[in-house]
């Protein structure tokens, strides 16, 4: 029986649940998944403004935490943790090795899902009604491929201790290492289905423990607090057990299995990796109890002839600001707070387009544009602005103009924040995988 | 005679995000109510009941055998996480605005 555990299931994820696998879970692989086009696009935005970063901002502080345990049960580590920045964050794993003693330990970074100079501004985004990147009028800040297994096989075959990867598919983080271990075909479409989909249980961390799921009085979690992290116990034939640490908090159930098993999945019968389709249709879902759920019967179909490529553009900066009423009251006080800014924002901002928006938290907010208002009225309300534009004078002015409510506006207005932060856009694009070449860099300490 | 449940009561749900692509599953607690959410939770009534929020067409996919409904709803998260102002950029809360609606159910229960 093949272990692996996931140690992170994206950017900012919980370092314990990891320190506790790294020691207890009898793991042949430790992966941390960190990338999602939200993050891949901060990875982007940090290193423009230094080109020694880019990388996961917890690569350090993880690697530290984890590194003596699985070098010393072990385990090894495969991680998309490079994000835009693979070969410097090789290069900061192996100062992390030696600054902890470790000697003798191998990095391999996999390259080459940067093909920023590969695109043009003629090169379609099929998310943007067909149109190219020269349409969308900003500059291009990077590009990265999805790279699957094939990118990912070649530094696991070197034996390195650590895997460092880019922009990678995320359950082809979890389906190497069971190639590498299982021998498997990669033509072998209906296994690759299996193994994929184990992967993409798996790749979330604690979305299938019992995390993004408890709705008190309906699905009632215990112990969330000290959730643990998965583990999939995978067979030869790809048949997997997902599991957690006995002890750990959380829970392993069909629910929780069948609510990530279409997670972010579009059709179920042809969920497209560089690996595989795959079709989760078929899947049987087991609850064998004590937290152990049994996953079996993905199937596969040819993989794709292209790569999906995140494309980023500078999309200038990003303001937030808001002002809180609360009380006898406090909608009316709130929603004058609004009318106020509409007509004072429209009056100092009235040269040039800007992407503006104004909530009610407590209100209206997350779906305010769904057109869907629930309940009794609060007596608790934030007024929420958030403007996106290429000129920083004018984000400056509409967090004056929000803060300016404190005295000018409704009575009783209090707990300004006001934040700016620049940001990146992104569309999608299609590439050939011939068009993308791939290498691996290897480090000993 | 009929009656009408909040779907928050028959079933629970998960949402997810590519791009400005979002999709939500829908599972019913008591798998017997699975014939009745395929016949009422229609991908139609998806899309009729979001008019302003979902500019794009609303797919349906059916597991007949976990018994599970996938609405996949394109050009529904203004722009997607990295261009949507909304303080919810990547509409992880959309499992709770589909839950929002109702289901008519016979008058003979509850």
């Amino acid at each position: 029986m093949f272990r692996i555990g996931c140690g992170a299931g994206f950017s900012s994820d919980r370092l314990g649940p990891a320190v506790d696998l790294a020691r207890d879970g009898a793991l042949d692989v430790l992966v941390f998944e960190t990338i999602g086009e939200r993050t891949l696009a901060f990875g982007h935005r940090d290193r423009q403004a230094n080109p020694a970063r880019g990388f996961n901002p917890h690569l350090a502080a993880r690697m530290r935490a984890v590194l003596p345990q699985c070098r010393a049960n072990g385990t090894r580590i495969v991680t998309n943790m490079g994000v835009a920045n693979v070969t410097a964050a090789a290069q900061l794993v192996v100062q992390v090795a030696k600054e902890l003693g470790l000697s003798g330990l191998t990095v391999a970074a996999v390259l080459g899902d940067d093909v920023t100079d590969q695109l043009g501004p003629e090169t379609v985004l099929f998310d943007y009604e067909g149109r190219s990147i020269a349409d969308v009028g900003r500059p291009l800040v990077g590009a990265n491929a999805y790279l699957g297994i094939d990118a990912i096989l070649p530094a696991l075959e070197t034996g390195a201790d650590v895997v460092i990867t880019g922009r990678v598919a995320d359950p082809s983080l979890f389906l190497s290492p069971l190639v590498h271990h299982y021998g498997w075909r990669h033509d072998d479409w209906p296994q690759m289905g299996q193994g994929t989909l184990v992967g993409h249980l798996m790749e979330c961390g604690m979305q299938i423990t019992g995390g993004y799921f408890a709705d008190p009085g309906f699905k009632d979690v215990p112990r969330l607090a000290d959730c643990g992290y998965p583990i999939a116990e995978v067979a030869q034939d790809g048949t997997a057990t997902i599991t957690k640490l006995a002890g750990s908090g959380g829970a392993v159930t069909e629910q929780t299995v069948k609510e990530q098993l279409l997670y972010e999945v579009h059709d179920p019968t042809g969920y497209l990796t560089p690996d595989v389709t795959a079709d989760f249709a078929t899947v049987t879902v087991e609850d064998l109890g004590q937290d152990r759920v049994r996953v079996s019967g993905a199937q596969g179909q040819r993989r794709p002839d292209q790569l999906k490529v995140t494309v980023g553009f500078d999309g200038g900066l990003l303001g937030e600001a808001g002002v809180s009423y609360a009380g006898p009251n406090a909608l009316a006080r709130a929603a004058l707070a609004r009318d106020i800014l509409n007509e004072r924002l429209a009056q100092v901002l009235s040269d040039g387009t800007h992407d503006l928006r104004i909530d009610l938290i407590g209100v209206d907010s997350l779906h305010a544009t769904a057109d869907v208002r629930y309940g009794t009225e609060p007596g608790d309300v934030r007024v929420r602005a958030a403007m996106r534009s290429a000129d920083r004078t004018a984000v400056e002015l509409m967090l004056w103009e929000v803060e300016a409510l404190l005295c000018c506006g409704p009575a009783g207005g209090g707990g300004y924040r006001g934040q700016i932060s620049p940001s990146v856009v992104t569309h999608s694009a299609w590439i050939d995988r011939d068009a993308v070449a791939t290498s691996v860099e290897v480090y000993r300490t | 005679m009929t009656n009408h449940i909040p779907l928050h009561k028959l079933a629970h749900a998960r949402a997810g995000d590519k791009g400005n692509t979002s999709s939500v599953s829908v599972w019913p607690y008591d798998p017997g109510d699975y014939e009745l959410l395929k016949e009422k939770l229609t991908a139609a009534r998806i899309k009729q009941s979001f008019p302003r929020l979902i500019q794009g067409e609303v797919r349906r996919y059916e597991l007949d055998g976990l018994r599970g409904l996938n609405f996949v709803m394109y050009e529904a998260l203004e722009g997607g996480v990295n261009t949507s102002l909304n303080l919810d950029s990547h509409g992880k809360s959309w499992s709770s605005l589909i839950l929002s609606l109702d289901i008519e159910v016979p008058d003979n229960r509850g």
